[in-house]
């Protein structure tokens, strides 16, 4: 604990997503996100949660622990915050994980920060750019029954306290709340910075623990696509919009789209 | 009829209109009991509304709650699921936001409900036992999913603009409920609510001018605000224009920000990369100004124009304001 002064001990969710530059869709056989088809990287936003929480024990002293709850492949998200400069990591996987919804995540996380053992803070993205439930990290703090102190754009530990300025398309406001608590950080908090070659030669050394929801405890029916209260019965793509017209402007660009906009009675 | 739980959003002593959303929603899926979470005197300049838009019960929980020094959302989170367990409504509904996604998700938890999240529409479910069926716009309307509640009582965030309010006689009958004490919270110490731009929200703005890479610098952007103010519309950005300084991150339009279904949406120096596409294809009518004439937004547009933005933008402008005159 940061009080008892053997520094700031951070877990920080992390998730691998497809990427937001590659075109993303749904399985038209269960709805679910065809992860398949798109490319996979570290989610921008939990670099930025890595990159906080590294900041912290620059200031405070501690550990870094990433944690991440996916398929194998996941391991390179590990593996990308591991070259950063986490200290170590935690893999939950497991088959009967995929398909959990927001509700079943947030209990598995949670019971894996618990064995993660002396925690101060739990550090995470607001929001997944796959998801967007933006509520886990609440989530996992309602679980852990911690404060939750979400969207923050700025992070300041003061002796066993804790203050953030979280903003949201509403407006500004500033939390406190005493350590452990969980905080989720918004993508304007920091610059994440790039794993310099000792750091990827490093991360190869670092430890990564393997976990199961059985080593958790956690009872498979509440878990994955099993454990999931929605299921979509019915996927849909749009039809692509088809191109209309297109004219080179000779000097009465703005006129023809204004008589199209009054055709269209849209001014 | 089954009650349905709807959490009360106010702004000075103002119903937000997302509230009056919700309410409408709610009637289709049982009786609208109002909740309204807040310091003390916040549910009294409220009744008339609440009760001029359907609310046939209206359950107040004052207290510490909503100001500086109080709790944050633990209070909405802590009566919603005390409600929840005690009259076993059909649904609890709550506007999508940051805030409303926060507390749905932890009433969910803690009630064991589903979470039909950032849904579009809600109706009954098909097989008539009380289950609940919403719709959802996926990866900015490109998908649609229907949804299923496979729990009693399942949480629902609205996306605001979904539904037309209709006004409705609702009884209105008031009750007072405990606010929930307890646990280890999260305090506010300050607020400074987003300023009320003179621009309508981009959200929910009927039409949306964005500018792109092409605007080419912060102050040049002027050209996007000024043809924004004369449609009387939101302005937006692409990521690009974000990322280089163009323009606040809150009015970025896409994937990673904010995601428009505007009646026009004006793309200026936009190329159009899957990235902003994803938050603004399912605008009904596109128009788009690019220098390049294979750039991809024209692929999705209703009316492209080959051309230079300075030019165009500011002619289009002076023939609006012609025509109105």
């Amino acid at each position: 604990m940061v009080v008892n002064g053997s520094g700031l001990n951070t877990v920080v969710l992390v998730k691998q997503v497809p990427d937001t530059y590659s075109e993303r869709g749904l399985r038209t056989s269960d709805g679910a996100l065809d992860r398949d088809a798109a490319d996979a990287v570290l989610d921008e936003i939990n670099e930025r949660a890595v990159e906080a929480a590294l900041q912290l024990r620059e200031a405070h002293g501690g550990t870094v622990t990433v944690l991440t709850m996916g398929p194998p492949r996941a391991a390179e998200a590990i593996r990308k915050a591991l070259s950063m400069g986490a200290d170590a990591a935690v893999h939950l996987a497991d088959d009967g994980l995929a398909g959990s919804d927001a509700v079943g995540t947030a209990r598995a996380l949670a019971a894996a920060v618990r064995s993660v053992g002396e925690v101060d803070l739990v550090l995470a993205g607001n929001e997944a750019s796959d998801g967007r439930s933006a509520a886990v990290p609440a989530m996992v703090a309602d679980v852990l029954d911690l404060p939750a102190l979400t969207h923050a754009r700025e992070i300041v530990v003061e002796g066993a306290e804790v203050t953030v300025r979280r903003e949201t398309d509403d407006g500004v406001v500033v939390l406190r709340a005493e350590l452990p608590a969980v905080v989720s950080v918004h993508e304007k908090i920091n610059e994440p910075r790039y794993p310099s070659f000792k750091g990827i030669m490093a991360a190869k050394k670092k430890k990564v623990t393997a976990l199961t929801p059985a080593d958790l405890g956690l009872d498979p029916a509440t878990l994955g696509a099993a454990g999931a209260l929605t299921r979509v019965t019915a996927a849909t793509p749009k039809p692509p919009k088809a191109a209309g017209d297109k004219l080179v402007d000779d000097g009465d660009g703005g006129a023809r789209v204004a008589a199209f906009l009054a055709a269209q009675k849209l001014i | 009829m089954a009650e349905v739980l709807v959490l009360v959003e106010q702004v000075d002593g103002e119903l937000r209109r997302s509230t009056l959303e919700l309410l409408t929603a709610a009637r289709v899926l049982g009786e609208p009991s109002a909740v309204v979470v807040g310091a003390p005197g916040t549910a009294a300049v409220l009744v008339d509304a609440l009760r001029e838009h359907g609310a046939e019960k209206i359950y107040v929980a004052e207290g510490d709650a909503g100001g500086i020094g109080a709790d944050f959302l633990t209070p909405e989170v802590g009566v919603l699921a005390a409600l929840v367990e005690r009259v076993d409504p059909a649904a609890v509904l709550v506007a999508t936001s940051a805030d409303g996604k926060e507390i749905a998700g932890r009433v969910a938890l803690r009630t064991g409900s589903a979470w039909l999240n950032d849904v579009v529409a809600v109706a009954p479910g098909g097989s008539g036992d009380g289950s609940v069926q919403a719709t959802h716009a996926v990866f900015g309307g490109a998908w649609t999913a229907q949804a299923e509640a496979l729990s009693a009582h399942p949480v629902v965030t609205l996306r605001p603009g979904s539904v037309e309010p209709v006004p409705a006689e609702g009884a209105g009958v008031e009750e007072t409920v405990d606010l929930p004490a307890g646990g280890r919270r999260a305090t506010v110490v300050a607020r400074e609510p987003a300023p009320a731009g003179e621009r309508p929200e981009l959200g929910e703005a009927t039409v949306v001018v964005a500018g792109g890479r092409g605007v080419g610098s912060a102050e040049r952007f002027a050209v996007v605000e000024e043809l924004a103010d004369e449609l009387g519309a939101a302005v937006g950005a692409s990521r690009a224009a974000v990322d280089s300084g163009y323009y606040p991150h809150q009015f970025q339009v896409g994937q990673t920000g904010r995601t428009v279904s505007p009646q026009l949406y004006v793309a200026l120096g936009i190329s159009g990369a899957i990235q902003h596409r994803a938050g603004m294809q399912t605008s009904k009518t596109i128009v788009a100004v690019n220098k390049d004439p294979d750039a991809p937004i024209f692929e999705i547009a209703d009316l492209g124009v080959v051309g230079d933005l300075f030019t165009v933008a500011p002619a289009l402008r002076e023939e609006i304001a012609k025509r109105r005159s």
